[in-house]
Parts: structure tokens; sequence; C-alpha cells
């Protein structure tokens, strides 16, 4: 880390230049540190990624701990527009997720009919109208892909959304933040909950509590085995103990881990534990919107009242420190962009609240480009928020993922829904009859995708003189054509006996399956066959 | 040479010893890392306590469960024993016959068969049933049976065995040889009008006259064959010993004859059952013609 030029630093300094601060430099981790604002406002481009010091007196001695103690984070309850948006994508998220499973979609009588099912015994996966085989995963390849790439939109272009509203550890963190809101209080009473001695009420409350969260989390991973079976034939199979191992322990380990994650580990598992932060911030820059504390504007920070006796001297940060009690992760805002903030925007909502009470304008705290601030602080005019989205970098990852959406949903509406497979014997190659001719054998397997028994013809192609039977009819039946009937949503395994008069060479043909109802699917696969008259 | 002290920076003891002024520090294990070692400990013993562990002579200790790899083994076999009783029940009690109208059973008794053959036949008729033409083993896929090629035929065959000494009711007969019997213009026209049967050699009257003496009696006036005596077909396209001239003469002077163990008391009638339709299943198996004229076999017949 290069030092910044102190000269620079201050002729580039704003406004309110507050002469009576305290301005020395605390070295911290090998980097100076200094109650100077630090943003894309007052100095080199690479300043607006660096942390300032929060402190007020900043720190006189080195830390010598190498290890940092969590400090429970007790979030203060907030409204606000951005509050109501996370209520709503929880409402939504959670909705799906212990909903989808009750769905019900009509196959008509051979199929399940759940609409999102994952058939891990039979093979399949269901998803309303679309069903796919195990051949098909690339679909499942693709949707995965699809859901890669949507992250790496949403991340170029409104930040950590995803870490802030949908993902699974932030929702169920809220949920059970909401559940120590409801049976210990607020902030401040939940403080001194921990730290009151156990006694009999203490333990009343916690015995509650923790059996809300065991409620939950056990609902959490009874809702996940419901995508693999029947629904309401495995919850009753559940409590009946009629269902497999498999299922108990799933639910036990999704039970431990919900309760685990989201009643106790919380933020640790966003800052120490998930890699998607880490990946995260390579892909952020100076264009994507973020949470962010306006520091030219808020800094110095002072009370109202100090502010009031002196009024050049202080920014519009009134230090009351709302922005850090309401985080769910416990951060300060106002030391910059980092790794802990999960851009949930409760801050903002705290922070607007509290500029509207002592009359300041909003958005102290807010969302923002790094390259707008930069802007707003020297002045300059901004672009509204939402135009942070357009650009080429979002663009192309829309583009990309659309057209994977697209191209999949384009080869799931043209796709086949009979398949062929044609292994021919090996051992012996080829079969001499008494009357000269010679046979040879294939095992046909005969893929039925629809949900319902088709009629299926098997015709040869090529390979002149030739007639074919099958395991089940006689050679007397024989002929260029033979029906089988394969059952629903199943492959039907056919033994077939070709034979070609006597004098035939080695060729190559082809077997051309046709489903016999209003569709006419066709698939044609190539095969050889053997004679001892080798090949042309 | 020990010279413990303690370390002022880390207020760890040192172990006492200097290596060129390097001191290391005598630092305790981690708790974590001590309590691991003593479960690890805990749990040997528990071990040694409930399953085999000790080497002795000539086995292990058994220990308290009384586990063995051997019992699992013989546990999961009799598992799948269990689970395969009511095919070979069903199989035990339905006629030969009527095997191929139960397309479910049918398709077990193929499945078992196929791996039955493998540990059974597939020493002479090859793997995949093809025989083996330089030896003698015939075909199996192919729709030329010397004795007969529908269920009951081949059940016959395989229980009884063909030219196997000391059975009674074994598939037998002789081809004399004819070492001697013909001069050499006689035999050489013999082996034409042999030929000929199958449209390989030109007719003539030698050799017309000579197969009506002394091979038209068990393989037919035009080479029919006789599957009553085994007697191979002459005017098809199969050659069991293959058909050069030469091998043609020697067959005639010195005949090969072809014989197969009987394998009743060997194998279980319901393996045997299983191989008969496996293969009849390959692909030249005979529809068993008396099974219309004879409805009087009791199916449902408690065993």
């Amino acid at each position: 880390m290069k030092n910044r030029d102190p000269g620079r630093a201050s002729s580039a300094r704003p406004r309110r230049e507050g002469e009576n601060r305290d301005w020395s430099v605390v070295v911290e981790d090998g980097r100076a540190k200094t109650n100077e604002p630090v943003s894309g406002a007052v100095a080199e481009p690479e300043a607006t990624t660096l942390r300032h010091e929060p402190h007020e007196p900043p720190r006189q001695q080195l830390p010598t701990k190498l290890f940092e103690k969590r400090t429970k984070v007790h979030n203060k309850r907030i409204d606000g527009p951005f509050r109501r948006f996370k209520w709503f994508v929880m409402f939504v998220t959670l909705a799906i997720y212990y909903g989808t499973p009750w769905i019900r979609w009509d196959r008509g009588p051979y199929a399940p009919d759940q609409a999102v099912l994952v058939d891990l015994a039979n093979r399949r996966f269901y998803m309303f109208g679309i069903e796919i085989w195990p051949h098909e995963f690339y679909y499942v390849a693709g949707l995965l892909i699809m859901a890669a790439l949507g992250l790496f939109l949403v991340t170029s272009a409104v930040g950590r959304a995803w870490c802030g509203y949908a993902c699974p550890q932030t929702v169920w963190t809220d949920l059970f933040q909401h559940i120590d809101r409801f049976v210990d209080g607020d902030r401040n009473a939940r403080m001194k909950l921990d730290a009151a001695p156990l006694g009999p009420k203490k333990i009343a409350k916690r015995t509650f509590k923790y059996t809300i969260y065991l409620v939950i989390s056990f609902w959490t991973g009874g809702a996940w085995i419901m995508y693999f079976a029947d629904a309401p034939t495995l919850v009753r199979d559940f409590w009946a103990g009629e269902a497999a191992s498999a299922a108990y322990i799933t639910v036990a380990i999704l039970t431990l881990t919900t309760f685990t994650l989201g009643g106790f580990m919380r933020e640790q598992v966003c800052i120490y534990m998930c890699p998607w932060p880490r990946i995260q911030t390579a892909m952020m820059d100076e264009k994507s919107l973020l949470v962010t504390y306006k520091d030219w504007r808020g800094e110095p920070r002072g009370s109202v009242k100090k502010a009031k006796k002196d009024p050049e001297k202080f920014g519009d940060c009134i230090d009351c420190l709302q922005c850090v009690a309401v985080c769910p992760t416990g951060i300060d805002i106002r030391e910059g962009p980092q790794v802990g903030c999960i851009t949930c925007a409760l801050c903002i909502d705290a922070c607007d609240k509290v500029m509207a009470e002592v009359g300041r304008p909003r958005g102290l705290i807010d969302y923002a480009t790094l390259e707008d601030c930069e802007k707003e602080a020297n002045g300059e005019a901004t672009r509204p928020p939402w135009k942070a989205l357009l650009r080429p970098r979002t663009i192309a990852y829309f583009l990309i993922w659309g057209s994977i959406g697209l191209a999949m949903l384009f080869a799931l509406g043209v796709r086949s829904h009979v398949g062929l497979s044609v292994t021919p014997d090996r051992n012996p190659p080829y079969i001499l009859m008494s009357d000269g001719s010679v046979r040879n054998s294939y095992t046909l397997k005969l893929r039925n995708m629809e949900s319902r028994p088709r009629e299926m013809e098997i015709e040869l192609q090529g390979l002149p003189g030739a007639v074919m039977w099958t395991d089940t009819i006689g050679r007397e039946a024989a002929g260029r054509m033979q029906i089988k009937t394969v059952p629903t949503d199943q492959v039907l395994a056919v033994r077939a006996y070709v034979i070609v008069p006597e004098g035939a060479d080695t060729q190559e043909f082809s077997f051309r399956v046709t489903s016999r109802d209003e569709q006419r699917e066709s698939v044609v696969t190539e095969a050889r066959f053997d004679t001892p008259e080798g090949s042309e | 040479m020990v010279n413990k002290r303690i370390d002022e920076p880390t207020g760890t003891e040192t172990v006492g010893h200097e290596w060129d002024g390097i001191e290391e520090l005598d630092t305790p294990m981690p708790r974590w890392w001590l309590w691991t070692l003593y479960l690890t400990i805990v749990w040997g013993i528990v071990y040694v306590i409930l399953y085999p562990a000790w080497p002795l002579v000539d086995k292990a200790t058994e220990g308290v469960l009384g586990w063995s790899s051997r019992g699992e083994l013989a546990k999961e076999m009799s598992a799948v024993d269990q689970a395969r009783v009511t095919v070979r029940e069903e199989l035990s009690r339905i006629p030969i016959e009527r095997l191929p109208e139960n397309s479910g059973l049918f398709a077990q008794a193929v499945a078992g068969g196929r791996s039955a053959f493998q540990v059974h036949c597939s020493q002479c008729h090859g793997s995949g049933a093809a025989g083996s033409q330089t030896l003698g083993y015939p075909n199996l896929n192919d729709d030329d049976w010397l004795w007969g090629g529908d269920l009951k035929a081949i059940e016959y065959t395989l229980v009884n065995g063909i030219r196997s000494p000391g059975v009674d009711d074994t598939r037998a007969s002789v081809m004399p040889p004819f070492e001697g019997a013909f001069e050499a213009a006689q035999l050489n026209a013999l082996v034409d009008h042999t030929l000929s049967l199958s449209g390989k050699g030109s007719r003539n009257a030698l050799g017309a006259q000579t197969y009506e003496d002394n091979c038209s009696v068990c393989h037919g006036l035009a080479g029919e064959g006789n599957r009553e005596l085994g007697a191979p077909r002459l005017n098809d396209a199969i050659w069991l010993y293959g058909s050069s001239r030469e091998q043609i003469r020697q067959q005639i002077l010195n005949p090969k004859m072809g014989r197969m163990p009987h394998w009743s008391g060997r194998l279980d009638p319901v393996t045997i059952k299983m191989l008969s339709a496996y293969v009849w299943s390959l692909g030249g198996g005979e529809e068993f013609v008396e099974v219309a004229d004879d409805p009087t076999v009791e199916v449902d017949e408690e065993p």
C-alpha cells in the first residue's frame, strides 16, 4: 500500500475542513489509518475501497490479537421501504420453499401429480409441464449455469442484492432474528437478557425460543424431502415411521444445519464461511450499486447539540449509531464498503428516519455507485441509481443469460419423446441358419417419454431382403416392420433378430422407430449387419 | 545439558536444549487435539471388545458382537436367496411348455438361465452360446437342432445328457465307422452326393446308390436327418464338423460324435428349467407343437 501524498490529500480536501480534528495517523495491519475522510471524493480512485478509521478518538495502540472475538449482533427493529421490501422477499421465498411441493399438476393416470418432483427412485425430474430423464441432465446443468450467470448479472448490476434479500442464509437469519425479537424483545432488552444471570425467567425464555427455533428448523428440513417424493404420502409415511431412512437422516441433518446456521452462526456464515462474498468483491467495480455512506457529507461527526454550537465544524452524521444498531451483520457502514456488508439497506431506512427527524436531507447512507459518489462529492451532476443498471457489462450478462434460457426452451420444445438405442450382439457377431441365411441379433431400447402407453413401429431401412422378428413373436411372423407397445414413460428392451438371405455382404443399415399416434415422432439409429462374407 | 527456562515473550517453558542458539518452546498440545487422542483410545478399546481384533494362531479373537465378514456375506446371500424364493417356486410349479405364456416369469427364467449358462455351459458352448466348429460343440443360437429344439426337448437333453455314460435315458446313437468299407472312387462319389444334398456338389449315380444303402436309414433319403436318433440334417447350410471334402470324408470313415454330460443331480430342476428357457430364447427355439393337444396339464397343482 503506497502512502498517500499528504500535500495532494490536503489540497483535495473538501468543503468542510475539520481544522480542530485529530488527524494523527495510526498504523494498523501495516497500513496508515487516520480520521481523515477517505473516499473517491478526496483521494486517489483506489481510496474508495479503503476503510477509514471509525473511532473517535483514533486508536492509540497497535492491536495485538490475531483472533477477532465475535460480538453478538442484536439488531434493532426498523421500518422503512427497504425493510418492507425485505419482508416481501422473505414471504415470497419462504412461500416458494415451503409451498412448492404441495402444488399439484395433473399428468394423467400414469405419472405423479406433483408439480415439482425429483423422483430419484424412478430417475425422473418433473417440473410443471416439463419432464426430464437422466440422459437429459444437461438441462439441469443449463439451469445451474443460468443460476450462476444470474448471480453474475445481479452482482454487476445491483451489487450484493442476492446476499441482502434472497440468500437462504439471509432469509432464515432474518426469520430467526424476528423470533429473537418476538420472544426476548428488541435490541436493548436482548442485550440486557444476555448479560443477566441464568435464572428461571431466562431459562424459560431461552427454552421457549429454542423450541421455536427447532420447530422452524424441523419444518425446513421436512420441506426439503417433500421435493423427492409425493408430499402427502411422504408426510403420512414420515409420521407413521414408514418413510425411507434417508428421509429421516436428511431431515435430521437439515434441522441441525438450520438450527445452527440460522439460529446461532448467522452473520459468521456470511463473513467467514461463504465464498460468494469473496467472489462478488472481485465482480464489483466503481459502477456497481452498493450501500454506501457518503462520508464527505457526514464527516466529521458530531451530535446535534455540538453541531448547533459550531455548524461549520461538523458534517451531517450525528453519530447516533442507528445504522449500526439495525445492521443484521453488526458492521458499521460508515467504515466504507466491506465484506461484512450484505447490502440489505436496513441502515438506509434507519438513517433516513434519523435525518428526517433532525431535518436534514435523506440519503446520507444510500444506494449509489462509487463513481456517482465521487461525482456527487465534487458537486457534479449524478445519474439516478437505476441508470447504473444499464451498462455494457450487465447487458452482456443479461444477453448471455437470456440466450441460454431461450436455447434451453427451444431445445425442450423440439425434443423428441421417442428414443432408440441399438446394441448389436457381438458374441457371436452373426449366426448361420440352416437355410444358409445369416441372422444378427440386436437389443433395441425403445424409449417412450410420454405419460401414456404408445404403439411404436420398428422398421428396417436399407439391408435388401432382410426381415426381422422379435423375442416375443416367432420367426413365422417376421417382416420388415414390427409393432410394439411401449409402456408409459418407460424404456422397453426388445430383442430383434434380423435375417438376410444367403450371400449378403456385411453392411450398414438402420432401424427407424415411429410412434403410431398423431405426433408420428420418429428416430433413426444406425447399426451394422455382419456376415461371414465380410464387407465389400 | 538440560537448561529449562521460561521464554519471556511467550511465557512458555523451553524444552531445555539449544542448537546453535535456537531453542524450542515446549508448547502443550491443544486441548482439542488431546481430547481427540483420548477419544481414539476409548474408541479402540471399545472396538477391541466388540469386534474381532487380536490375530491368534488360526483365527482372531471373536468380539462380543460375534460379527464377521463371512457371516455378513452369508446374511446377504441368504437375503438374495429369500428374494428369489417366489420366482423359483413358481418356476418349479409351471410345466415348461407353458412357460412362454407367462412373459414375466419367462423373462426371469431367461435371466437366471443366462447366468447359470455362464457358469455351467460356456466352457464348451462359449459365453455367447455360439459353440465351436473346430471342437465340434454345436451353436445354440441357430435353428438347427440335433435332438429337437422345443423347450421340452431341450430340457430332456439337459437332464439326461447326450451319450452320457451311466444314464439310462441319455440321448444315444452311434454312427458306425466306414473305415475300409468303400473304395476310393466310391468314397469320392459319396462325398459328392452328400454335398449335393445342400446344393454344393454334383449328383452322381454311384454316390446316390452308396448313400441310399449305407446312410439313408438314419440321415434320410434327402438328407433330412432324424432327431429321434440325433442324426444331423445333411441338406442344410450348417455343418457341425465342417463342410470341406476332407472333413466330410473323415466324418464318414471315422465319425466324431459329441457328448454332453447329464445335469440331473448336479443342477436342481428349476435351474435346468431356466437354462432350457435361456437356450430356447437364443433365437432358434421351436414351438412346442403338442402344447395345444395337451390341455390336461394341471397348472395350479399345489407342490
